[in-house]
């Protein structure tokens, strides 16, 4: 295959310099199959030594290299230039929701920050004695937390995560993952514990579900699938005092009685049938779509052959029992 | 051709505009639809948080009820498409599973999902199956002058591999849509970005932060109204426009319609069909109800 000419896009930003970041256009006659990191090193070796970027191991392992290529987080040296070139041009920014230091090099301190929040280390049973030699797992047991030991804390998921960009109070995707790696852990005593903080404010319950951050993950930690299996594991072992576990519970009743949702019963359900001020903060939106005729029939609707779906709720119910 | 259609809760409830408006297109277009009403809610990714052999059931059996028919499914809701389109993946993608869950079924309903349903959204099927060239020779009343910024809704593009647009990361079908409709596509920042709708109710803050954001930067590019496939979305942007504007401090007046409201309109369907009375933010000038 012959080289080809692309244009690089790249974000640039000096904060002693620049007082808004801007674009600097490079141009690169390639070979095929080079990474975006190559090429990045070309232009720092060849056309621009102040290009500032952050890399080590260039195979994937050590997550130092996550920037934003043509807008979505990406480990670029895992990534084909080839891949990512629309219309001879390749944009190269530095990851979001993080301070830019200089170009592509972001402050990572609230990734790690983020971390702690989530207690990321083993807590095994005080009361047992420490084992002579390790704590042994299973390979089933293993099989659990597999998915979520495979992050490499690149930051790509913080990057793109939809409700950091509006709260950075939120504990974040790579976090909760990391969660999942000691909620799920045989070895851990403190499961409970862990599931009950996590269910608070600024937790689990607070992902839009977007699924930004395991679109953006380079590994087998995907996130987003994570949350899901806390959730789950909050919802079963009866961590129900928050609005994400009472929409859940609101859900289930009301597609379990129709089959459809009852869109006039879930909002209540949500916010407590006894939070006052809850139920006053749903009442404008309520009156305004009654105004406009927009509100759900105030009899909600049910599927024909209900009993069908009923019947499987039903028995569901039961097994949990 | 022929679909089953898959309404979900939200066209039933307090998106019914949408239902009227899709029967109605694809009423102009010679699109025969027989409506799901054994259908259940397709979970949301909600009931999968409680119970996920539950949601799965749920799906195959509406899977195994548009089989039953013979005919493929068409969704109104990007929400329902992708959980539906997600079901399907784990489900085909797993025997031993899909065997499970059609054992359970078994046992409620005597249904069995075999695999043959094939499973798009009503914009889908217009650009793959009904084509683009025939939709522009039937639009009777171009939108010419419209500016038109799409909003996607996160489970079209997310997961990738569930997703039937060709570049999921940088889509451009529903600009392709509104361009044969005769409007002007507007593209802009957030048009990928979640609306915020699943979390309304657990923290309304970032959830009408995240719409507003959307609709600013919207705004922002030029667009005169907003169109998208997802009635959750919908909801989110419009009917909570009012505590949006309080929110990102500026009166942003967007409307925010329907695809298949914007499909109709262009093929001649009057506008007081479809309901556009009953938006929180009505469109004004030409779309004006």
């Amino acid at each position: 295959m012959a080289s080809s000419k692309v244009t690089f896009r790249i974000q640039r930003f000096d904060p002693e310099k620049d007082e808004a970041p801007r674009d600097q256009d490079f141009q690169l006659e390639l070979e095929p199959g080079i990474t975006i990191l190559k090429a990045l090193n070309k232009i720092q070796a060849e056309l621009d030594p102040t290009l500032a970027l952050r890399y080590s191991c260039g195979s994937a392992i050590c997550g130092s290299c996550a920037m934003k290529v043509n807008g979505h987080a990406r480990l670029v040296c895992k990534t084909q230039v080839s891949d990512c070139v629309k219309d001879g041009v390749l944009r190269v920014g530095p990851m979001g929701n993080l301070r830019v230091l200089k170009d592509l090099v972001v402050d990572m301190e609230p990734f790690w920050d983020s971390l702690d929040k989530v207690k990321p280390y083993l807590a095994p049973d005080p009361a047992q004695a420490a084992p002579e030699k390790e704590r042994l797992q299973s390979p089933e047991e293993f099989l659990r937390i597999d998915p979520s030991t495979t992050c490499i804390l690149c930051g790509a998921c913080y990057s793109d995560c939809n409700v950091l960009e509006v709260d950075k109070s939120f504990v974040g995707p790579a976090s909760l993952a990391k969660a999942h790696r000691f909620i799920f852990d045989s070895r851990d005593a403190e499961t409970t514990e862990r599931l009950r903080k996590i269910s608070e404010k600024t937790g689990v319950w607070d992902c839009t579900h977007c699924g930004e951050c395991s679109t953006r993950c380079p590994t087998e930690a995907k996130p987003l699938e994570r949350i899901e299996e806390i959730r789950v594991k909050a919802m079963t072992e009866g961590h129900h005092g928050n609005a994400g576990a009472r929409h859940v519970l609101g859900f289930r009743e009301t597609v379990g009685r129709r089959g459809l949702l009852d869109e006039n019963y879930l909002p209540a359900r949500s916010v407590g049938f006894f939070n006052i001020p809850g139920l006053l903060s749903i009442i404008p939106v309520g009156l305004r779509m009654m105004k406009r005729r927009k509100n759900p029939p105030l009899r909600p609707h049910s599927i024909d052959k209900v009993d069908e779906v009923k019947k499987t709720f039903a028995r569901f119910e039961e097994l949990r029992k | 051709m022929k679909y089953a259609l898959y309404t979900g809760c939200v066209a039933k409830g307090a998106g019914r505009e949408l239902l009227v408006s899709a029967k109605l297109a694809c009423e102009k277009l010679g699109i025969e639809l027989v409506e799901m009403t054994d259908a259940a809610c397709c979970g949301a990714g909600v009931i999968g948080e409680d119970n996920p052999i539950v949601a799965d059931m749920l799906n195959a059996r509406t899977f195994a009820l548009a089989e039953e028919q013979g005919l493929d499914i068409m969704n109104i809701c990007t929400t329902c498409q992708g959980v539906h389109r997600k079901a399907q993946r784990k489900l085909d993608g797993d025997a031993d599973y899909k065997a499970r869950v059609n054992a359970e079924l078994a046992k409620d309903c005597g249904r069995e999902y075999k695999g043959s349903v094939t499973v798009r959204h009503f914009y889908e099927i217009l650009l793959q199956d009904y084509g683009l060239e025939k939709l522009k020779e039937k639009v009777v009343q171009p939108l010419e002058g419209i500016k038109v910024g799409a909003f996607y809704g996160c489970y079209a593009s997310r997961p990738p591999e569930a997703s039937d647009l060709e570049d999921p990361d940088d889509p451009d079908e529903l600009e392709k849509l509104i361009e044969a409709l005769g409007a002007t596509p507007v593209e802009y920042d957030e048009r990928l970005k979640c609306c915020g709708f699943p979390i309304i109710m657990a923290n309304k803050k970032n959830s009408l932060q995240l719409s507003g954001n959307a609709i600013v930067s919207a705004k922002d590019a030029g667009a005169d109204i907003m169109a998208t496939p997802c009635p959750l979305c919908h909801l989110n942007l419009d009917a909570y426009q009012p505590e949006i504007n309080s929110r990102v401090g500026q009166r942003l007046d967007m409307p925010i319609l329907h695809i298949p409201q914007l499909v109709a309109l262009a093929l001649g369907v009057p506008k007081s069909e479809l309901r556009l009375k009953t938006h929180i933010v009505r469109p004004t000038g030409t779309l004006a109800p």
